[in-house]
């Protein structure tokens, strides 16, 4: 195809690779894979187009499961029986930022089959694990492949790999490079990883490329309720639940760290009450008599704050900060007040619909 | 602090097993270990998000922690199903909350 090698986009010829049975009830069997000589892939350090593409559709999450590379060991450049090898997950934007940042270095990839899933997530389930690397190891004939016995990971994929174990088991010393694939230049040229190199951040860019996957998966559910409620309210109705759910989606990532508080719930409550408070001004200034425009206002700060909050609550899964324990402190406080807020909020509007329809 | 929900973790640490290999403070991406003359030095243990990296590569079990996703989707779907806290982001092609999270990770 290109020099990335046979991506199997749709040419998958192993049944192991897509489905999450476990390898050993798996027809085709591991056994398959010991192929004698070693099969070595090529592959090279510049993206083409068709790369970019598939890295953008990976983004908006279109065909999620789909973006994978082959599992095994690939050949960057000409290396070397010493040449250095590095160990990557099967997901193309992984595979595909290790190789485009180690152009011009003649290396060793070794990929880990974790089900087109990248280093960190998959990590911490356990695919990009110490089982996973020390069969790929032994699949690979990496001992024969080169002289030393070094295989340098990435430094996220550590909550899978027990670097000791892997050593007694395969002979191959674990070394764990930067958090980031940038910073394999600086790291090979000294052969230390500096603290800054070491530290993970969430910095501005980071965020902004998780809100495609974020709106997408919003985007059924809010049409279906923006119809619903231009159709049966009004328009302004349908433009309330848009703005709260943009407001979850795109704003909460982008402003993350400047919005107050700590957790994300209240954060969310923040910007959710922000978003729905021109629409409370349009409704106090409407020219309708009584306290219909009180009871309106007062409905959309209720309902749709509740939205945006508990997107942003969701949001703490994109995050490489949040623990669990403290996640799960976040819900056990406050989805109850969500709850609440949105059930008050319909009942509110349920008030004001009854209310209009007695006053005709 | 009001609204925090971040001020304690499951971390544990037992330094008089530590034999100073120098893995915890390599593999924590949140500088919580430092690197100390006799044994690792616990300095941000607030700062733990419980991914687990330097109980699976401390070779003496010095460290301990509850390890997890700390994905709200995920526990909030375990918690309604009785399921299993996963997240569908992951690969798991049935069951599991339909997250996306990872998509966007390199
Ligand atoms: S669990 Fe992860 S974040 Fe916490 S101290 Fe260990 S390596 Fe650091
Ligand atoms: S990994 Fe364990 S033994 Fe090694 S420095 Fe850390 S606590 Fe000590």
């Amino acid at each position: 195809m290109n020099e990335t090698g046979d991506k199997t986009n749709d040419t998958q010829p192993c049944c192991c690779s897509c489905s999450s049975a476990p390898q050993s009830s798996c027809d085709c069997g591991a056994e398959e894979e010991i192929l004698s000589p070693p099969v070595i892939r090529d592959t090279g350090g510049s993206l083409t187009w068709a790369d970019r593409f598939d890295h953008g559709a990976a983004r908006w999450g279109y065909r999620r499961m789909h973006h994978r590379v082959p599992p095994g060991l690939y050949r960057l450049g000409s290396p070397s029986p010493d040449a250095p090898v590095f160990a990557s997950a099967n997901y193309t934007l992984s595979f595909d930022a290790l190789r485009s940042s180690l152009a011009g270095t003649d290396c060793f990839i070794l990929v880990l089959d974790t089900k087109g899933i990248n280093v960190w997530c998959a990590a911490g389930k356990g695919t990009f694990g110490t089982d996973e690397l020390v069969r790929r190891i032994a699949v690979t004939r990496l001992g024969e492949v080169v002289r030393h016995r070094t295989v340098i990971v990435p430094q996220l994929g550590a909550p899978g790999i027990a670097a000791h174990e892997v050593l007694k088991r395969s002979g191959f010393r674990v070394q764990y490079g930067p958090v980031r694939a940038s910073d394999l230049p600086a790291y090979l040229a000294t052969g230390v990883a500096t603290p800054p190199m070491r530290r993970i951040g969430f910095p501005l860019r980071d965020r902004i490329v998780l809100i495609p996957v974020e709106l997408v998966q919003a985007l059924p559910l809010t049409l279906l309720a923006a119809v619903l409620l231009g159709v049966f309210i009004d328009g302004l109705a349908a433009l309330r639940v848009i703005a709260a759910v943009g407001a979850g989606t795109v704003l909460f990532p982008a402003l993350l760290p400047v919005l107050p508080t700590k957790d994300f719930t209240t954060k969310g409550l923040f910007l959710g009450v922000l978003a729905m408070l021109p629409f409370a001004a349009t409704d106090l200034s409407a020219p309708a008599a009584g306290i219909a425009p009180y009871l309106q206002a007062a409905a959309g700060l209720l309902l749709f704050p509740a939205v945006t909050a508990y997107l942003a609550l969701n949001f703490t899964g994109c995050t490489p900060y949040t623990s669990r324990s403290g996640v799960r402190r976040e819900i056990f406080r406050y989805t109850r007040v969500l709850a609440g807020m949105a059930l008050g909020g319909i009942a509110l509007a349920a008030i004001l619909g009854i209310t209009l329809v007695v006053n005709g | 602090m009001a609204f925090d929900s971040y001020t304690e973790n499951t971390l544990r640490y037992f330094p008089e097993r530590c034999v100073n290999c120098g893995k915890c403070s390599s593999v924590c991406p949140h500088a919580v270990f430092a690197a100390g003359d006799e044994r690792a030095l616990l300095s941000r243990w607030e700062s733990c998000m419980e991914c687990g990296a330097c109980m699976k590569n401390c070779p003496v079990q010095a460290i301990e922690v509850e390890s997890g996703v700390g994905c709200a989707q995920a526990m909030i779907h375990a918690a309604l199903t009785g399921g299993e806290e996963t997240c569908g982001c992951c690969g798991e092609e049935e069951g599991g909350s339909d997250g996306a999270c990872c998509s966007g990770w390199e």
